[in-house]
């Protein structure tokens, strides 16, 4: 198989949000949230009513993949974190696993300091959680949705 | 590498635009951001030069509508042409699900189209991937320019394995929706199949 899927279910979802959630209040973040390396988002928590996730998710992993391409310039395996410091917005952009980006977005109402601290302990956890998504997903295709699916269906979606 | 959330019944997948610098691939995301109903589409991003040449990438989120419950997403990428970008573009192909090659049809342009294939089969390979197993489709662009090749003969050399190819103007829009229903529809049946 060329191009394996990646799965969300409803467990992990659940824990890897609980984990997201508790971050944006022990970190004092405005916004956390997680995309996969290939700029899907993944889950988000905080203040996301005006912000444009799915951009900001894309331009993540854009950013990654680029320093990524610079490590393995300098024969680094990679950089695993990243800080960009505004006037108004701070962003702390992690790796966890080599597979999926947290990202935090906060103010002057926090820290660095502090942001890295909670930073560290929420991957952890999400590393233990990536890890049991990725020995479930076995065979994908076989309990997809989409296994199931016709050309009628596939037809019908462009029928506008 | 489609992601299938189960969680919010979604699924997502990402279409690159491949081809040679300014042969359109910009243009068939504008047109599309252009006629696509507000609901179905996100901000569509440029990372271009001052002189609009794409740095690094543009991008488009789509949503197609639902397909048994699940909302379908496309996130459409496209590389830059010019071929000093090259790291780029290898960064851009990790995770698609389906390539659009969109060649230029100009005269002028026929050397830096086979280039251009020659340097995405090369960028698959690194990757693991091959042209011959991912959804992939050809769009012969500019056909309303005096000076072009003709089609049969842009087949021969860039369509040997006789993909799914259609002739394109996008600066008009034609072609554009018919390439991207193409692709989107090798995706989704490759998905089927469980790739």
């Amino acid at each position: 198989m060329v191009n394996p899927q990646m799965v969300m279910y409803e467990e992990e979802f659940n824990q890897i949000q609980t984990v997201v959630d508790r971050l944006v209040k022990e970190a004092n973040a405005k916004v956390v949230f997680i995309v996969d390396k290939n700029g899907q988002l993944i889950s988000a928590s905080g203040d996301i009513d005006n912000l444009d996730t799915t951009s900001l998710a894309s331009l993540t992993a854009g950013n990654i993949a680029a320093t990524g391409g610079i490590a393995k310039l300098l024969r680094e395996q990679e950089f695993a974190a990243q800080f960009h410091e505004g006037q108004n917005a701070n962003i702390h952009i992690q790796l966890v696993g080599n597979r999926v980006i947290l990202v935090v977005i906060f103010d002057a109402k926090s820290s660095l300091g502090l942001v890295r601290l909670r930073v560290r302990k929420a991957t952890d956890e999400l590393n233990r959680i990536f890890e049991a998504l990725l020995s479930k997903v076995q065979e994908p295709g076989s309990d997809s949705p989409f296994a199931e699916i016709t050309d009628e269906d596939i037809d019908n979606l462009f029928n506008d | 590498m489609s992601f299938i959330n189960y969680m919010a019944r979604e699924i997502n997948c990402k279409i690159v635009y491949y081809g040679p610098g300014l042969c359109g691939k910009t243009t068939n995301l504008q047109y599309i951001y252009e006629r696509t109903n507000p609901d179905a589409k996100g901000k569509m991003i440029s990372l271009a030069t001052e002189t609009e040449r794409t740095l690094f990438f543009d991008f488009l989120p789509l949503s197609l509508g639902e397909i048994r419950g699940f909302k379908t997403r496309f996130h459409l990428y496209t590389v830059p042409g010019q071929v000093f970008y090259d790291a780029s573009r290898k960064l851009i192909l990790k995770g698609v699900d389906g390539i659009i090659f969109c060649a230029d049809s100009q005269i002028e342009r026929l050397e830096a189209n086979q280039e251009s294939m020659d340097n995405l089969r090369t960028n698959l390979a690194e990757q693991g991937y091959s042209l011959e197993k991912i959804p992939f489709v050809i769009q012969y662009n500019k056909r309303d320019l005096p000076n072009i090749v003709p089609v049969e003969e842009l087949r021969e050399l860039l369509n040997p394995m006789a993909v799914p190819d259609y002739e394109a103007n996008a600066r008009s829009g034609m072609g554009v929706f018919d390439t991207l229903k193409a692709v989107s529809k090798l995706v989704l049946t490759e998905l089927k199949r469980g790739g």
